[in-house]
């Protein structure tokens, strides 16, 4: 029986969901490894991400940041990737595994609504079917992003359960699928969840890591960067930064938690710096929950981290040594964002803020003009409402 | 092995020429005494097997009403710890067998082994876990199976002949056959299909088969005839104690 297991890192993983969701697991997995390579599957896939994402997204060194921080600094632009996040490498190749698995109809959940209208402009440019559950908090906090997703066709579900967030959105996707798995697909919005979610989901986000190597290398003669930074959800912008460098152990990797407001005993998103080996939605995992295994809600002042548990490969490097992770709170990520927009023009998402903010406050750790690439995930605009509520303009 | 108790009493109920009864109430529903209360009067008016629902956050398997109660429970500070303690302070109270259908995670999060000692001291008799395929299931199955308690697998619609073979290995107790493709809760209609799964899953299993999910009238089973042994009722159950019904009333129209 312990054969059967699959997809693992480390002690993390698995698949801990209902059997009746076991046969469409079982179905992905085959079809990604029977679709997914095939020359039609990658040339189709190339085209779309160079013509309609616009990748390879460029590796820009930020002339001012650098200066006053006296490391370089680089920042992966993510978020020039059409749709504003690199949520749409992720789901413009599953929408096309969907359609080539032939299912019509996607469905997905959403936190700061960037996966959503991710799945929803694949969903609308491969001619699928879109239904997009999210947390009606979220629904509330991300409103920008509620509208896209209708003008993409798509039709958005608030959840009223639970902690009416994330993990919730998540409980009802799972119900969905179990209850339409014949001619639904589960487009997962990170590398979290059941194998072969966590695979799938890396491999498909692994391209921000390729592009930023060897985009480094060409620049500075073939050299290696120093630390690559990345905040962490779910953990999928995270992963796709380190993939391509985790054989490169001289390159250190450093995942980024949201800690709320920081105050002691207040809710935040810290999976890997605070929570406990446990199982939710599909994976054992680290993850936020009392003494009794319920789970706890999380907080986060950026949507798209608030989520109590995060992808088992990341637990998996972390209980390894070869990936760190470490929080940042609200008010730190809102000074980074303020510091992103003056300094070098550009308006960060409040997620990748939480990165950004983990160099600014560390940059003592590391060695004088080291360089350091940042993945930038996203771009600000969805978060401006709460931006303004915040900051007060 | 000896045979499992949860066996014998679904064998016992089909010798008396009719289907066991398995009711099933989350743990502190509708509220935490009344709970023992309809426990008893479910255990005297006929329940062979009671399942009780451990409650937890994050209920993925279960529609609204069933969701709805075990948060509700969640909310009244029910914990695996309190219905471990209720149970012994009650073991032999009941001549139902006693099993706990609840998520992992508080399960995994309380220890395997200590689990199984305290639920066997506590007069459990097995387990049913929704989100534990047999992939993930044999540290939980060895775990009981040294003091004598069952993993009570679920199957379904969509389960092949070589998936329920594999579970039929380790089967004990009982099989749950899911008999819709979603979540708990009361349905009109039965999928036609099941008459077909449940055909096969009956050459397959050497232990009784339970109907569960989405019944809520007698007149649903008549098609099965003997292909099922028990039939578990949790929605129905709920709903008839929330319009303010008693679970002697509800078991009545089963006999
Ligand atoms: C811009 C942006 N960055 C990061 C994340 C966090 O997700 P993950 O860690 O899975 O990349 C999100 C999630 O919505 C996001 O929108």
């Amino acid at each position: 029986m312990q054969m059967l297991k699959k997809g693992y890192f480390g002690d993390f993983g698995g698949r801990f969901v209902p059997e009746l969701l076991m046969p469409p697991l079982i179905e992905l997995e085959e079809a990604m490894g029977r679709i997914m390579p095939s020359p039609i599957f990658q040339q189709e896939l190339g085209r779309i991400m160079a013509d309609f994402v616009g990748r390879p997204t460029p590796l820009y060194h930020c002339q001012g940041l650098s200066e006053m921080l006296g490391r370089n600094i680089w920042l992966k632009r993510e978020d020039l990737a059409h749709t504003g996040a690199h949520k749409v490498n992720n789901t413009m190749g599953q929408a096309l595994l969907a359609k080539h698995m032939g299912k019509p109809r996607l469905i997905a959940e959403t936190g700061a609504g960037q996966h959503g209208v991710a799945t929803a402009t694949a969903a609308a440019m491969l001619g699928l079917e879109c239904v997009v559950y999210m947390g009606s908090i979220d629904v509330k906090r991300q409103s920008h992003n509620v509208r896209r997703m209708k003008l993409l066709g798509a039709e958005v579900r608030p959840v009223e359960s639970g902690t009416k967030t994330l993990k919730d959105a998540i409980n009802a996707a799972l119900r969905d699928w179990i209850a339409e798995q014949r001619t639904t697909h589960y487009c997962l919005g990170s590398v979290t969840g059941a194998h072969p979610f966590p695979l799938l989901v890396r491999d498909l986000q692994a391209v921000i890591g390729r592009e930023a190597k060897r985009q480094f290398m060409e620049k500075m003669g073939g050299k290696l960067p120093y630390m690559i930074v990345a905040c962490v959800g779910g953990g999928s912008n995270a992963i796709g930064a380190f993939h391509e460098f985790v054989p490169h152990g001289e390159v250190r990797l450093v995942g980024v938690e949201a800690a709320g407001t920081g105050e002691l005993g207040c809710y935040h998103s810290a999976t890997l710096t605070k929570g406990e080996h446990g199982v939710l939605h599909g994976a054992l995992t680290k993850l936020l929950q009392d003494k009794h295994g319920q789970v706890e809600p999380s907080h986060s002042v950026a949507a798209g981290l608030d989520y109590p548990g995060v992808g088992p490969e990341h637990a998996g490097l972390q209980a390894a040594g070869r990936a760190e992770y470490y929080c940042v709170n609200d008010t730190q990520a809102l000074n980074a964002f303020q510091v992103l927009c003056r300094t070098e023009g550009i308006i960060p998402a409040l997620e990748s803020s939480h990165a950004l903010a983990w160099v600014l406050d560390n940059a003592e750790s590391i060695p004088r003009g080291e360089h350091v690439i940042i993945n930038l995930s996203g771009r600000g605009d969805k978060d401006l409402d709460i931006i303004e509520e915040v900051l007060g303009i | 092995m000896t045979k499992s108790r949860l066996e014998q009493k679904i064998r016992e109920a089909n010798e008396a020429g009719r289907k066991a009864l398995i009711p099933y109430l989350p743990a502190g529903y509708p509220d935490k005494e009344r709970f023992w209360k309809e426990l008893s009067a479910l255990d005297k008016s006929g329940a062979d097997i009671i399942e009780i629902g451990v409650p937890f956050s994050d209920p993925v398997a279960d529609g609204p009403v069933v969701e709805r109660a075990s948060l509700q429970c969640l909310e009244a500070g029910v914990t695996l710890d309190w219905i471990l303690a209720e149970l012994k302070k009650r073991k032999g109270g009941f001549k139902a067998g006693i099993v706990l259908m609840g998520y992992y995670n508080p399960f995994y999060k309380y220890g395997l082994d200590r689990l199984a000692a305290d639920a066997a001291e506590a007069g459990v008799t097995g387990f049913i876990v929704p989100d534990l395929p047999m992939e993930e299931s044999e540290d939980m199955t060895k775990a009981l199976a040294a003091r004598g308690l069952d993993l009570i697998p679920l199957v379904g619609l969509n389960t092949s002949e070589e998936r329920m073979k594999l579970y039929a290995d380790n089967a004990r107790g009982y099989v749950y056959f899911v008999s819709v493709l979603g979540t708990t809760g009361e349905r009109t209609s039965l999928p036609e299909e099941i008459a077909g799964r449940l055909a096969v899953a009956k050459r397959v299993f050497d232990v009784p088969l339970a109907l569960g999910f989405g019944i809520s009238r007698p007149e649903q089973l008549t098609t099965f005839g003997d292909t099922i042994d028990a039939v578990v009722f949790g929605s129905s159950l709920i709903k008839h104690l929330d319009q303010g019904g008693d679970s002697a009333g509800f078991m009545a129209r089963w006999k």
